[in-house]
């Protein structure tokens, strides 16, 4: 198994900063003042119930969702403040894994992984298009599934297909999404190994959206336990858990029983 | 036992400006407004989607003509059918061509490939995007830096607008060969005669507003469609419900731009 990388904090600009989040839906405040920092090179995962905002987060953060009030800030743009233009540009910066995988069904692997690429970079011949789709399906290790198309794929497959889509812009930032939800155990592995080798190879920062123990102790530097609509705790996972608080033992608890 | 966890819920609470249905509907015509407003825009900036809407181009109008023509060739052959009865107690057989050709040309060809347009092409689109929009593929798409409207909305309704006239002639010929054929059965009418007699009639006027109809009703099923698909909600059923949506509310605006067009068209006659 790959061991993720050691992150020192010292005098370091973060890549994502968030202060005071606020975000509702209607009559529901599912965000609640949140403020955290994510390092270059860091793996921060966001632990938290069903319906508890952890989605909501990373969705405001690659600017799909506009927050009701507080900032973030992403490579240094407020990105509920820059222009349209810029949002597009910052985004050829972010990989969003999504929970679905949500790989263009009517595309094959080889075109979903073609079309943020051809699309972003018109300069690029066709070799150089294939060459960097046969790279990232290396890295995913699912060169075989080229002319595949998406509804031929296995869960696991989709969510590294989703993942390679993303590589293929070369991202600073991943936000993923429930990366293990829905998959069996050795998958599970595979995948949390493939983040924590996302993590090596690509020196990307991540926020990995998470209710498996599991994935956050094996990927994460770092990780939040997020509860009514704010960050209870932060820290390393040995930190965030050893502690007496009810509601994170609970989930702990609840986990591990789950688990068994 | 397993522990209990509720899930912390803050809420505030639910203001209407007159009622939630009323609000809805208000907001509903509003964000049509805004949604046709930002086709406009996006239209005609930058990067242009050429090749897409070639393709929905396509997908829209070369995959339809197996049903229009059906469609228009039945049509021909029984209004040729039913209208002959009628003329023959006035001995006006022979106006058989005339009336067929105004009827064809004014009113079917457009509204039945309009209808049919609303059925099959509205309905997928609405389908569609709506699948794309519930399977987070619309959000995928934008998080890689791609406009999902220019890509999915502006070259479904280009495509459907541009092709919706291309049908209507098309099915208007065909319906013209449908009654000639009847026609021929049963008068022993040359070709020749047929088409000279039927195009006799018809005016610039009735062919412009066709292809004016045409643009319109084109412009309408793909607004429709791409607005219900591209705000699907609710998993599969919002998806039904989308692709549902888009054809009803597809051939009602039909028939009513039908009825405003005939008054203004027959007001410049």
């Amino acid at each position: 198994m790959a061991d993720k990388k050691n992150i020192q904090y010292d005098d370091k600009e973060p890549v994502i900063s968030i202060r005071d989040l606020k975000k509702s839906f209607g009559t529901l405040n599912v965000l609640n003042g949140i403020d955290v920092d994510i390092f270059k090179g860091e793996n921060l995962a966001v632990l938290g119930r069903s319906g508890s905002g952890k989605s909501v987060l990373i969705k405001i953060i690659s600017g799909l969702l506009k927050p009701d009030s507080g900032m973030v800030k992403v490579l240094g743009q407020e990105v509920d403040k820059i222009s349209t233009a810029a949002l597009q540009q910052l985004r050829l910066k972010i990989g969003f894994s999504f929970q679905s995988s949500a790989l263009y069904d009517s595309m094959s692997v080889s075109e979903n992984l073609a079309f943020p690429l051809v699309r972003n970079r018109r300069n690029l011949s066709t070799k150089e298009v294939n060459a960097a789709i046969e790279s990232v399906l290396n890295d995913v290790g699912l060169s075989q599934t080229i002319n595949q198309m998406p509804s031929e794929l296995s869960g696991g497959q989709k969510k590294r297909i989703g993942i390679a889509r993303t590589l293929i812009l070369q991202p600073e930032i991943m936000l993923y999404d429930e990366p293990t939800a829905g998959l069996d155990p050795i998958t599970c592995i595979e995948i949390n190994n493939l983040i924590v080798k996302v993590q090596q190879q690509y020196n990307t920062s991540s926020i990995i959206i998470t209710h498996d123990l599991t994935c956050a102790k094996t990927t994460a530097n770092r990780v939040a336990m997020i509860l009514d609509g704010k960050f209870l705790t932060t820290g390393s996972f040995e930190e965030v858990f050893n502690t007496e608080d009810v509601a994170v033992r609970t989930f702990y608890d609840y986990n591990f029983i789950n688990s068994k | 036992m397993e522990p209990e966890m509720e899930i912390p819920v803050t809420t505030k609470p639910e203001k209407f400006v007159v009622s939630k249905n009323a609000d809805s509907f208000f907001s509903g015509i509003y964000n049509v407004y805004v949604f046709i407003g930002r086709f406009f825009k996006e239209v005609f900036s930058r990067p242009f989607e050429f090749k897409e809407v070639i393709n929905q181009c396509y997908q829209v109008g070369y995959k339809s003509l197996p049903l229009v023509s059906l469609t228009g060739f039945i049509t021909g052959i029984v209004f040729t059918k039913q209208s002959r009865p009628s003329l023959s107690n006035f001995g006006a057989s022979s106006w058989l061509p005339s009336l067929i050709s105004i009827a064809i040309i004014r009113a079917l060809a457009p509204l039945v490939t309009a209808l049919i347009a609303a059925g099959k092409v509205g309905s997928n689109m609405g389908a569609e995007l709506g699948s794309m929009k519930v399977t987070e593929q619309i959000d995928a798409m934008e998080v890689s830096a791609t406009n999902p409207f220019k890509f999915l909305v502006v070259t479904r309704v280009l495509a459907i607008t541009f092709m919706l006239p291309v049908l209507v002639l098309y099915t208007g010929f065909i319906g013209m060969i449908g009654a000639y054929l009847n026609i021929h059965a049963n008068e022993l009418t040359s070709f020749t005669a047929f088409f000279k007699s039927a195009f006799g009639t018809i005016s610039f006027l009735d062919i412009f507003s066709s292809i004016f109809k045409a643009t319109v009703y084109g412009f309408t099923i793909g607004v429709a469609g791409c607005y219900q698909g591209f705000y699907a909600q609710n998993g599969t059923q919002g998806v039904g419900r989308a692709a549902n949506l888009a054809v009803v509310l597809s051939m009602f605006l039909i028939f009513l731009e039908e009825m405003v067009i005939v008054q203004f068209v027959n007001a410049i006659r």
